[in-house]
């Protein structure tokens, strides 16, 4: 074996997520009441979109997730040593990406460097002059060849991609064929939706799917196809790729955006729920602890957090092995941090709730029968209150990944070595200013989060809709 | 009301008492005075006459909560707990790291930061307002759709791409108004203008949005159909009575920021260079200078506070019905 997995702690988190996720997902599928709303949410054609688009950012992250050290080449006899670098699955499947790196900048598809240097040219003079790039279309003899080559390479892989998505399409729908629902027009399309499109006689929302599917897996085919051998965002001042550093953002941005779930979602929980049922002092005192909290600004308790932080682990370096471990309990942290800056909405609305339930003769009647304080709750009032913590968990995640660039900007984000949207835009935002303006390594992180962000937003009001009881459903359908 | 009002405030003490002990929990339970000290002075002059010359000076070298070696109530007063909190709620905020009055620098730094706060506050407020109430009045046809998805869109770009964006178009393509920095009088108007913009801007989306579903909650009432019935014009039914009844829900979460406007805004003024309190903030983060951050602390949560008893009190104004008690 010439590698060791590596399991971070925030990979941890990410597999515990992920494990209750499935298990919630599998609990789901087996009661009817509680796949009605999620049924609603797939009504929606941009709701399935926008899970499509969030679906392919959490399979980058996932990827970027397995992580692992390489053995280093093994000296005679000596115990086996591994690499200090801890590298991902992501990075072995985009190595051209991650190794090829240049100078300095230089721009997207540009074939020289941002920056002139001297060379000599084949008398032997010393010119000043753009010299080509390394990797960025090296394989071209001239510069004029490179549009043709562009186009090309984009058709290719726009084809190659598009007849990969199509046959998987197809794969999957003759596999989801369910013979027990014939009578429905919407499973027949599954199997020939190409003529379904073109008649258009069966329900729009499939047809705009696959369109979506097939745009989507057109692109990374086209994409894949030029970065190989070009910089299709450009490359940063030390040369990275952007493409690589977008891409390894995504993990970044969806670990706070989701751990941060781990901390919220106890404490609003419990707490909202015993303050709203109990009353009395335990309500006192719960109130009194988020009011504390939500009274200070979150930016600068977060702040005053992460510089506590910041010391504590620059007086204990001997506790990480790798910098990437260091950087990563910052991560960790952060989430942490952030939770207890964010459970206090979540808390309070629970126990408006809550205090609404306790008042039901549901409740009155369990109570009378003598079932425990305990059981109640957990039976009779959490279930009654989880469309509130769904909604507000979905809502919350595009909030939170907005807020990781600002707090890095800010200076209290990810770790400086930690590839996330914060960073990047931190690093290229003096870029600015340059002539000709560094413009791509910003562009780029702004468009991944904008992406990021909007299906998560569309995906987020297409399940407040469905699950928001005070919604009038006849008026939702029309 | 002055009994309520009383209460409130009272009420705050425990609060802001709870502030302090956390800001402080954070700061000195994980770490000691001694890892501060050493923080601030660098790896160069570490000594430990150093260190305790550096606690003797800013006060830290007195127990943390509990004196043991004092009697009587110096056993808890005579602690740096104590010392550094009491103070506090007389606003005194004591000294920055390099020596300055923290309580004069605030004085100072608050011009500035109203000067962009409160426009963009006010001019902020009537634009969502109006366009939340236009987007109601064409409710559920092509132009709602297009608003609301417009308002989607907006709140799901960082706010960090209005600020780089806005400065790169503005003040480097158009040649405006200058970059960034500030002058008093008449001239900062140049300056502040494009702050306020891309501060009114980047709250289109959300704001909007959240106004425009208090609308619609309010248009399906019995009042409004009653108000349509007597033959009053949709615009009228839109612009008196849903707008007045609809003030509740908007001043809830309007009146609270209010008296944090003081606070200024942290990203904009450091971009914008604006000498104001959230930039003061931001190069206290930066120079990890723990007393502005705690002193910044306090004034945020007293604000905040005062923000939750003139959320209740504008309760009274624009609704009659409510009593303080």
């Amino acid at each position: 074996m010439n590698f060791i997995p590596v399991i971070l702690w925030s990979d941890a988190l990410v597999f515990l997520l992920l494990a209750a996720g499935i298990a919630s997902a599998w609990y789901i599928r087996r009661h009817e009441h509680l796949l009605l709303p999620w049924r609603r949410v797939a009504r929606s054609s941009v709701a399935m979109v926008s899970l499509l688009l969030l679906s392919l950012f959490l399979a980058i992250g996932l990827l970027d997730t397995l992580h692992f050290r390489v053995a280093l080449p093994q000296a005679n006899g000596g115990a086996k040593a591994y690499s200090p670098e801890v590298l991902s699955v992501l990075d072995k499947l985009v190595e051209p990406l991650r190794t090829h790196t240049e100078k300095t900048y230089s721009a997207p598809f540009a074939l020289a460097l941002y920056a002139k240097e001297s060379m000599t040219d084949a008398r032997g003079n010393i010119v000043r002059d753009y010299p080509r790039l390394q990797y960025g279309g090296a394989h071209l003899s001239d510069i004029s060849q490179r549009d043709a080559d562009v186009a090309q390479r984009l058709v290719l892989g726009g084809t190659l991609g598009f007849v990969i998505g199509l046959l998987l399409l197809l794969g999957v729908s003759s596999f989801r064929r369910r013979p027990e629902s014939s009578g429905s027009k919407q499973n027949a399309f599954l199997i020939n939706w190409i003529p379904a499109c073109a008649g258009m006689t069966v329900s729009r929302k499939w047809c705009v799917i696959a369109i979506a599917f097939l745009f989507v897996a057109a692109f990374i085919g086209a994409i894949a196809n030029l970065a190989t051998v070009y910089h299709v965002l450009g490359t940063d001042k030390v040369g990275q790729d952007v493409l690589y550093l977008s891409l390894k953002s995504i993990r970044t941005g969806l670990i706070i955006g989701t751990v941060t779930t781990l901390v919220t979602l106890p404490l609003a929980l419990f707490l909202g729920v015993a303050a709203g049922y109990f009353r009395g002092w335990v309500d006192d005192v719960i109130q009194y602890i988020y009011t504390v909290l939500s009274s200070i600004p979150s930016v600068l308790l977060i702040a005053a957090a992460v510089l506590m932080m910041q010391v504590t682990i620059d007086t204990h370096p001997e506790w990480f092995d790798t910098t990437a471990a260091r950087a990563d309990l910052r991560l960790v942290f952060l989430c942490l941090i952030l939770g207890v800056t964010s459970w206090t909405g979540l808390c309070r609305l629970l126990r408006g709730e809550t205090l609404k339930l306790r008042e039901m003769e549901y409740i009155q009647a369990a109570q009378s029968f003598g079932v425990s304080s305990m059981r109640i709750l957990a039976r009779h009032i959490m279930p009654n209150v989880m469309h509130i913590v769904l909604i507000s968990l979905v809502m919350d995640f595009s909030a939170l990944v907005l807020a990781e660039a600002v707090l890095s900007y800010v200076g209290v984000g990810v770790d400086p070595s930690m590839i996330s949207f914060g960073t990047m835009i931190n690093a290229a935002r003096l870029e600015m200013g340059r002539e000709p303006v560094v413009w791509w390594a910003l562009a780029s992180a702004f468009c991944f989060m904008l992406v990021l962000v909007l299906a998560a937003n569309l995906f987020a009001d297409a399940v407040r809709d469905a699950f928001d009881p005070r919604l009038n459903r006849t008026e939702a359908k029309a | 009301m002055l009994a309520y009002l009383i209460r409130r405030i009272l009420y705050a003490l425990p609060i802001l008492i709870g502030v302090n002990l956390l800001t402080f929990a954070l700061f000195f339970v994980v770490n000691t005075p001694d890892d501060m000290a050493r923080m601030q002075l660098g790896i160069k002059r570490v000594t430990p006459e150093a260190i305790e010359k550096w606690k003797q000076q800013r006060g830290y070298d007195k127990p943390l909560l509990v004196n043991s070696a004092a009697g009587g109530t110096e056993k808890i007063t005579d602690t740096v707990f104590w010392q550094k909190s009491a103070s506090m709620f007389a606003f005194d905020f004591g000294y920055s790291a390099d020596g300055r009055s923290i309580s004069r620098e605030i004085a100072t730094r608050m011009g500035p930061s109203l000067a962009i706060a409160l426009p963009t506050f006010l001019i902020g407020l009537v634009v969502y307002v109006s366009f939340a109430l236009l987007m109601t009045l064409f409710r559920a046809t092509a132009l709602d759709m297009a608003g609301v998805a417009l308002c989607v869109l907006l709140m799901s770009v960082s706010g960090l791409f209005y600020i780089i964006g806005g400065q790169f178009l503005v003040s480097k393509l158009w040649h405006l108004v200058p970059i960034s920095g500030y002058a008093g009088g008449a001239d900062s108007f140049k300056f502040v203008v494009l702050p306020i913009i891309i501060g009114v801007a980047g709250g289109v989306g959300s704001s909007s949005r959240w106004y425009r579903t208090i609308f619609l909650e309010e248009i399906g009432k019995d009042y409004v159909r009653t108000a349509r019935a007597k033959g009053l014009s949709e615009l009228r039914v839109l612009f008196t009575h849903v707008l007045k009844n609809a003030m509740i829900p908007i001043l809830t979460g309007v009146v609270v920021v209010i008296p944090l406007l003081f606070m200024g805004s942290l990203l904009t003024e450091s971009f914008f260079g604006i000498p104001g309190l959230g930039s003061y903030t931001i190069d206290a983060i930066n120079a990890q200078d723990f007393s502005v951050v705690r002193a910044m602390v306090f004034l945020g949560s007293v604000l905040y506070i005062a923000g939750l008893i003139l959320t209740d009190v504008s309760y009274t104004v624009v609704d009659p019905r409510v009593r303080l008690q």
